[in-house]
């Protein structure tokens, strides 16, 4: 009997990337990276992925295989979150998006105005996540803004309903003869202080599957490797979880964080439960931090967003030449020389810094009749022992340890509860994704495989 | 016929010091209001979802420890999410530590959402006359 091999892909907006895996032997026994192709027919690169796939294995028809996909091509999946109060309401629907892998385009508070709701259109994002209101508290700002996203144009055409229970049948009736298609699911704050994002996040991959890898051309690939079952960062978010939790019988590796920098944005996902480590310390979130969170710098990027990451270094020494070597990322050029070399290494670290800082809780000191007192806005990952690194800046990195300590906890900046003393593990293979998508069918073996190929440095 | 309002009171987060919510809480009885006593050590989360079960007109809280800004510091938006923008809010007592001036604290609360703030020792029919005041504007009273 021949090895049960497995095909896993990655339409990525640069890249469309295939692992094969012996799934018998935890083997990955080959991958491909091709240029993706999703502008002109996103079968072109995956064809050609599978024909480097084969010359490398000797398979002949590697389509057969069994196959998952996850896909970010064609912008990813693009949402606007709608919300009541900023604080609560609208920064649930955030946790909700960004946990279903979505890029959250738009975020909004309160009742919309004209202009927000033009540039709303404008954004045209694939999902619109409406919320607003514990069960049974606010009625009126839901209606409101369900009331005027029913007259929008063709542009907006899915809207998940999340938010006051209470509202649904005044919001029906507000859809009815609109012709989009609205999904009504579980509040994402029930009650005051509580999150609940999972229901939400089973329909945003769901309308993911049906539509919007139809709407973005990707479908075309559903022939040859079956569905797309996710986007991209919801897959490499099910295997931090995977890998944090373990499986079956094989342990994992216990609360950990995955950082991820990128072309344009740089990811931190953590899995943690974030609960001060020291004494006298009291937490104050608003909303409760998930467990599995994941946040994105959108200004924090290597090549599009370069400018803006460059603005970081301000105030600090920067090497010779550094202005025109930036200029030289953004416009596609890889690091070769030595200068360029070091200069995309401080970017990198300094992206990650940022956005690991960005991800993490801080302590807040205040006075009280009794002293000092420590206040926890957000996570406390001080404690966190694993980081894995992943994202090309990383993996091609010569150095990525040295960009992997841009998450460490700092002396200068004790109030940040970034990670003490992590160990760092390399996603050397680029294989997250893989793992996040092999983690739906076979745990154990997902997580095995991960354990095989992430490089402790 | 006349409409009776509905009131909460008590002592906010850890704050133990019962005695002023108990006599606010018997002039409003006495003064024909109906009075949901919550008594002491009450979240802010309680206040709300008391206020929502009780279709409440107004909430009355006290806190002589000191901390009542941290305990409130997001009532307001909370409050606004469960549909309670348009009930009144009252506070009284000592609310932040040490000596200071009534008159300061007060911008610092009403910009948490509080419609009315008291000093330490404010006699019971002063809020009173208030409360009836701003029912009355209201037209809930």
């Amino acid at each position: 009997m021949t090895d049960d091999i497995r095909l896993l892909v990655d339409f990525g907006s640069t890249f469309t990337k295939v692992a094969a895996i012996d799934l018998d032997k935890v083997e990955v026994i080959a991958t491909a990276r091709v240029p993706s192709t999703v502008e002109t027919d996103i079968t072109l690169g995956l064809e050609a992925a599978l024909k480097e796939i084969s010359a490398k294995t000797g398979i002949k028809s590697p389509e057969k295989l069994k196959s998952m996909a996850c896909s970010s091509a064609a912008g990813g999946l693009r949402m606007v979150c709608i919300g009541f109060v900023p604080e609560l309401t609208s920064k649930a629907a955030n946790h909700a998006a960004l946990g279903a892998g979505a890029k959250v385009v738009g975020l909004y508070s309160f009742k919309l105005t004209g202009q927000e709701i033009d540039e709303i259109e404008k954004t045209a994002p694939d999902i619109i996540l409406l919320s607003g209101g514990t069960d049974g508290g606010d009625e009126a700002t839901i209606i409101h803004n369900a009331g005027i996203l029913a007259k929008t144009g063709r542009k907006i055409d899915n809207i998940i309903v999340a938010g006051n229970k209470v509202t649904y049948d005044a919001i029906k009736a507000a859809f009815k003869d609109s012709g989009k298609r609205v999904i009504y699911t579980r509040n994402v704050m029930p009650e005051i202080g509580v999150l609940d994002t999972a229901p939400c996040n089973k329909e945003i991959r769901e309308i993911f599957i049906k539509n919007i890898i139809k709407a973005k051309g990707v479908a075309r690939a559903k022939e040859i490797v079956g569905d797309v079952i996710m986007p991209t960062p919801s897959a490499v978010l099910e295997a931090a979880k995977l890998l944090a939790e373990g499986s079956g019988g094989e342990a994992g590796y216990g609360e950990l964080m995955v950082i991820d920098p990128g072309g344009a944005t740089t990811d931190v996902h953590s899995v943690a439960e974030g609960i001060p480590t020291s004494g006298g310390v009291t937490m104050v979130n608003t909303l409760p931090e998930p467990y599995v969170k994941r946040t994105v710098e959108g200004n924090l990027g290597l090549k599009y967003n370069i400018d803006s990451l460059s603005e970081f270094t301000r105030g600090k020494k920067i090497p010779p030449h550094f202005r025109e070597i930036c200029q030289g990322f953004h416009e596609g050029k890889l690091p070769e020389s030595q200068e360029e070399i070091d200069c995309h290494l401080l970017l990198s670290r300094l992206a990650v810094d940022v956005a690991v800082t960005q991800h993490a809780g801080r302590l807040e000191k205040i006075y009280s009749p009794t002293g000092e007192m420590l206040l926890q806005h957000g996570k406390d990952l001080t404690g966190v022992k694993t980081v894995v690194g992943t994202g090309g800046p990383i993996i091609f990195s010569a150095n990525p340890k040295e960009i992997m300590e841009g998450a460490l906890y700092r002396k200068d900046n004790p109030l940040v509860l970034k990670p003490k003393e992590p160990g760092f593990y390399l996603d050397e293979q680029y294989l997250l994704y893989a793992v996040g998508l092999l983690s739906q069918e076979e745990p154990q073996k997902a997580l095995l495989l991960a354990k095989k190929y992430l490089k402790q440095i | 016929m006349k409409r009776v309002p509905t009131v909460i009171t008590g002592t906010v987060g850890m704050d133990a010091h019962v005695i002023g919510t108990k006599v606010l809480s018997r002039a409003l009885r006495d003064a024909g209001f109906k009075v949901v006593e919550l008594g002491m050590q009450v979240t802010p989360e309680e206040f709300i979802s008391v206020a929502q079960e009780t279709k409440a007109d107004a909430i009355l809280m006290s806190s002589l420890y000191g901390m009542a800004e941290l305990d409130l510091k997001d009532f307001n938006h909370k409050r606004m999410e469960a549909g309670l923008g348009d009930v009144l809010l009252y506070i009284g007592g000592n609310l932040v530590i040490g000596r200071y001036d009534p008159r300061e604290i007060e911008p610092k609360f009403k910009a948490l959402g509080f419609d009315r703030v008291y000093p330490p020792g404010a006699e019971p029919e002063i809020g009173i006359e208030d409360l009836k005041k701003d029912l009355k504007a209201k037209g809930k009273m």
